[in-house]
């Protein structure tokens, strides 16, 4: 089948418009952070005002402030006056309790619901940049590097926007969301770009559409996850300083290190699955294509080590003494195993997987 | 296991909580078999191996493995590996004597058939039997036995609620019963209670645990499946220039490997033609020459004496007969050469099967004619599709399809070397007892005559060959099937919220009874509070909620 020149085309633009929305929405989460920076520090003048509801050891300043990033309907405790201990670091709103909150600039909000809105366009700019260059080669549009570059990204917002769309306290995410997903569109359409073809017949079958599809949202959801911890590492290192002694910063506005920890945990919970189900697909398809359904193609044994230093992750967190800082440093390699796959293993080591399409 | 709630308890609601408080583990049978056990002071052997195999078992030890797995892979990825690219094995091994011989002793270039990687699985998957086995037990038991009985003060569980109906006890207890095991999760319900309460227990996803033990037996049974397959199968490859075709027997095949359990007569006992093989290059673009597509036309006999079918084998298109699948592997150039003696007569004639070396099939081939006088002779040869004479590189193809194809040939004549009894690959030429005669270089249709009274090399044409390899694996079926009881187990394991509620209502005099609601995580992601507070909601639309409470 032909390739359609000018649909490519309309797909090279519209990445590049997807690129300066999401600088958009990059610029207004960071400013969103910034203002509700030099809230806090107006807080931090006050000290002992921002105590939440009794409990002493919560006066911190990021638990107050968390109420911002994990803005949750806080239905806190039964109906009738109920009241909810929470002993773990509490990720809803204690509401009504502490009044400052709601002084927090509105500015900041607005800013930060800007933010949202230009990543809403910016996906469906980037979206539409997929679809164009899927039509213009007449296949799924992820068949080299480029392309999965810009799909891996698209599946990077997706989970973001998804977590926001379930209700999931995650703006305060969007910086850190969006700022990797500039850099992998960045190396794109410099670095990797690949004009519009059609696939070498190894990757024309079913499988390559359901198995790179999974194992390019695996890597949003990896991606994001990775993103999480290293989140969660700042803030676990962050609060061992007393509240009163440490500068205050932007991290004060996100969630507890507990908070960010639980939800690194439950991020790569639910992509291991994906990932196990992207091997399997993966496997199906090299039977089909090669004659063998594992042959620890280096492509193969580091999706492989992927899955078992994750594994690895999830049993630390069902052992004693392994959960906190170092199962978050697991989970770091594991996302250096991804990228190892990804960037060294498909352009510099020869195998049978030689489809990265850059020259 | 159906403990009272005392505090010294293991099992009981109260034990959990502090556990939890102070950060450990809620699984309680994952619990008792955490590492660090100290060494038994006395070394007698039972004990010992009883101490060695707690450690075995161990989760720490378990954790050690796999990251000892994926370390140990590393080297399979990053050296050449001789089950799958011999040639570049030899290559570093030339390029570096004295490290490829350490790599190779240390089976490096053998990584995954190596006793080193094997024991680490090995031990990883005795591990896996040693702590899946009693936890089956352990949760066997669990299913049968009821939820403990609500723990006395509920307030100090970690989620808790608590609000004024008015209600009767009883009627609160129904309704709260029910809308537990509508939930369900497993329900009890207490006796009455001195101070006119009665509580409700409830416990909800035991299939947390059952995925999980089924998610690690599915892992054994994976590998247990791929150990059938290479004990009970079997491959082979073939090279077939268009035109000639293949019987299903050992005899036949280029290569076959096997497992030590095969019986090679029992070999399906089918013949395939290869009537055409279709290859088609991107011709324009940034990709020019990039493969598109291969398709070969096959005449399929499924047994001697059957009528011929025409099939299709295409990349990612195998054809399949009675469990044994032919893949389309690879595809090449055999150019049809023809070798005659001084007189004239035919001493050899044939397509000739060439290596590809490239991207753009820059081939190479040897021909051997040991029947020829007065002395044997040896082609070494060069095929390019599309040639170029590179000012630097020399002979090159610069396009995989026939644009310009040329044949350069290197002749000897001497010893060939294989009536020695040595084996010697159809793909090399020894010319250590040779001499080279003459270098030339043909055009389809063309001759080159040898000096002396040597004869004569015409190229006749072009064939192209496919590369089909055939393969038997009886674990096929079976890994793919217990990859996805596998999943089905992981799913349930990460996603089914392990955990426990419990209701008390208390009377505080007629028109008002006091509900209390708590709950226990007990697996990770439990969404405890968001469930409780679901809960909540619930009992409040059906019983009424009375305001004041002092
Ligand atoms: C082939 C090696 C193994 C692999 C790939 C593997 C993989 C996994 C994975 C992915 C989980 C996460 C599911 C979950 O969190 O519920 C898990 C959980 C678990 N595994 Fe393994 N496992 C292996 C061997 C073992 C061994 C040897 C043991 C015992 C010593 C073990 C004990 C457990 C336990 C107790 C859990 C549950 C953790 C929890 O409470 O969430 N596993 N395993």
């Amino acid at each position: 089948m032909a390739i359609n020149a000018t649909l490519a085309q309309v797909s090279n633009y519209l990445i590049y418009s997807a690129m300066l929305v999401y600088t958009g929405a990059f610029i207004a989460y960071a400013a969103e952070l910034a203002y509700g920076n030099s809230f806090i520090r107006r807080q931090a003048a006050v000290p002992g005002d921002v105590v939440g509801a009794g409990s002493g050891e919560q006066t911190v300043p990021s638990e107050l402030v968390a109420v911002a990033g994990e803005a949750r309907s806080a239905s806190s405790g039964g109906p009738a006056g109920g009241t909810s201990a929470r002993r773990a670091a509490p990720t809803g709103a204690p509401s009504g309790s502490a009044t400052d909150v709601d002084e927090r600039p509105a500015r900041a909000d607005r800013v930060g619901r800007i933010g949202v809105s230009l990543t809403v366009l910016a996906f469906l700019l980037h979206a539409g940049a997929v679809l164009t260059r899927g039509l213009a080669a007449g296949r799924l549009p992820w068949g080299n590097m480029y392309e999965f570059n810009v799909a891996g990204a698209l599946a990077v917002t997706g989970v973001f926007l998804a977590l926001l769309v379930l209700g999931k306290p995650v703006r305060y995410l969007g910086l850190f969301v969006i700022g990797p997903v500039l850099l992998i569109l960045g190396l794109a359409v410099t670095v990797l770009y690949t004009q519009a073809e059609q696939l070498v017949p190894a990757l024309k079958s079913v499988w390559l559409g359901i198995h790179v599809t999974a194992a390019i949202v695996s890597m949003g959801l990896f991606t994001v996850g990775m993103v999480q911890t290293v989140l969660y590492l700042i803030q676990s290192h962050r609060e061992k300083v007393a509240a009163a002694v440490r500068s205050p910063n932007f991290m004060d506005r996100l969630p507890s290190a507990a908070a960010l920890d639980r939800a690194a945990y439950r991020m790569h919970a639910f992509v291991f699955p994906l990932w196990t189900f992207a091997i399997v697909a993966g496997a199906i398809w090299a039977e089909n294509a090669w004659g063998r359904y594992w042959g620890w193609d280096p492509k193969e044994t580091w999706a492989f080590i992927t899955w078992v230093v994750y594994a690895g992750y999830l049993h630390a967190r069902a052992t004693v003494g392994w959960r906190g800082h170092k199962a978050a440093y697991i989970a770091l390699v594991g996302y250096g195993t991804i990228l190892f796959n990804y960037l060294v293993v498909n352009i510099w080591i020869v195998g049978l997987h030689s489809y990265a399409g850059v020259s | 296991m159906t403990s009272d709630a005392g505090p010294a308890s293991h099992a009981g609601p109260a034990s959990d909580a502090e556990a939890r408080a102070a950060g450990e583990l809620r699984d309680t049978s994952a619990a008792t078999r955490q590492g660090g056990e100290p060494m038994p002071p006395a070394l007698r052997p039972r004990e010992l191996s009883r101490w060695a195999w707690r450690q075995l078992t161990s989760m720490r030890t378990a954790l050690v493995l796999l990251f000892l797995l994926a370390l140990a892979a590393v080297p399979g990825s990053l050296l050449p590996q001789t089950s799958i690219d011999p040639g570049r094995v030899a290559q570093f091994i030339q390029a570096h004597p004295a490290l490829g011989g350490l790599y190779s002793r240390l089976g490096l270039f053998e990584v995954f058939r190596s006793p080193w990687f094997a024991a680490i699985y090995l031990l990883l998957f005795t591990s896996l039997v040693g702590c899946v086995l009693p936890r089956i037990r352990v949760h066997a038991a669990a299913l049968r036995v009821p939820p403990p009985p609500a723990p006395r003060n509920l307030d100090r569980l970690p989620v808790h609620h608590r609000w004024t109906v008015a209600e009767p006890v009883e009627e609160v207890v129904q309704v709260g019963a029910r809308s537990l095991g509508a939930r369900r999760m497993r329900v009890l319900r207490g006796p009455q209670e001195a101070a006119a309460s009665r509580w409700v227990s409830a416990e909800g996803g035991y299939l947390r645990e059952t995925g999980n033990l089924l998610f690690h037996m599915a892992l054994l049974l994976i590998l247990f499946s791929v150990a059938a397959g290479g004990l009970f199968g079997w491959k082979a490859n073939v090279i077939v220039p268009v035109g000639s075709g293949f019987a299903d027997s050992v005899s036949q095949y280029d290569s076959f490997s096997s497992g030590p359990y095969l019986d090679a007569s029992g070999l399906p006992p089918f013949t395939i033609t290869l009537r055409s093989l279709t290859v088609r290059y991107q011709t324009s673009g940034q990709q020019v020459g990039a493969p598109r597509s291969f398709v070969a036309d096959v005449g399929l006999r499924p047994e001697p004496g059957t009528p011929v079918e025409a099939k299709v084998i295409a990349v990612n298109h195998p054809l399949e007969l009675s469990g044994v699948k032919v893949f389309l592997t690879g595809n090449g150039y055999a150019p049809v050469i023809t070798v005659r003696d001084a007189k004239g007569h035919v001493a050899f004639s044939g397509p000739v099967p060439f290596l590809p070396r490239d991207s753009n099939m820059t081939s190479t081939g040897v021909v051997k004619v040991p029947d020829l006088s007065p002395s044997q002779i040896g082609v070494s040869a060069l095929f390019l599709p599309t040639a170029l004479i590179d000012p630097v590189r020399g002979p090159i193809s610069i396009y995989p399809d026939l644009k310009n194809p040329q044949l350069f040939l290197g002749v000897y004549s001497g010893d060939l070397g294989i009536d020695s009894g040595k084996p010697s690959s159809v793909y090399q030429l020894d010319t250590s007892k040779m001499t080279l005669r003459t270098n030339g270089r043909l055009a389809p249709g063309q001759t080159l005559t040898l000096p002396g009274d040597l004869g004569s090399i015409s190229f006749d044409g072009i064939r192209r060959y496919a590369n089909f390899q055939v393969a038997y694996d009886p674990g096929r079926v079976p890994v793919l099937l217990a990859a996805l009881l596998a999943i089905s187990g992981l799913l349930l394991s990460l996603f089914v919220r392990r955990r426990r509620v419990w209701l008390r209502a208390t009377s505080h005099g007629p028109g008002r009874t006091v509900v209390e609601l708590a709950g226990l995580a007990r697996s990770e992601s439990a969404f405890l509070e968001e469930e409780l507070e679901e809960i909540t909601g619930e009992l409040s639309a059906r019983l009424s909620v009375v305001r004041d409470e002092e």
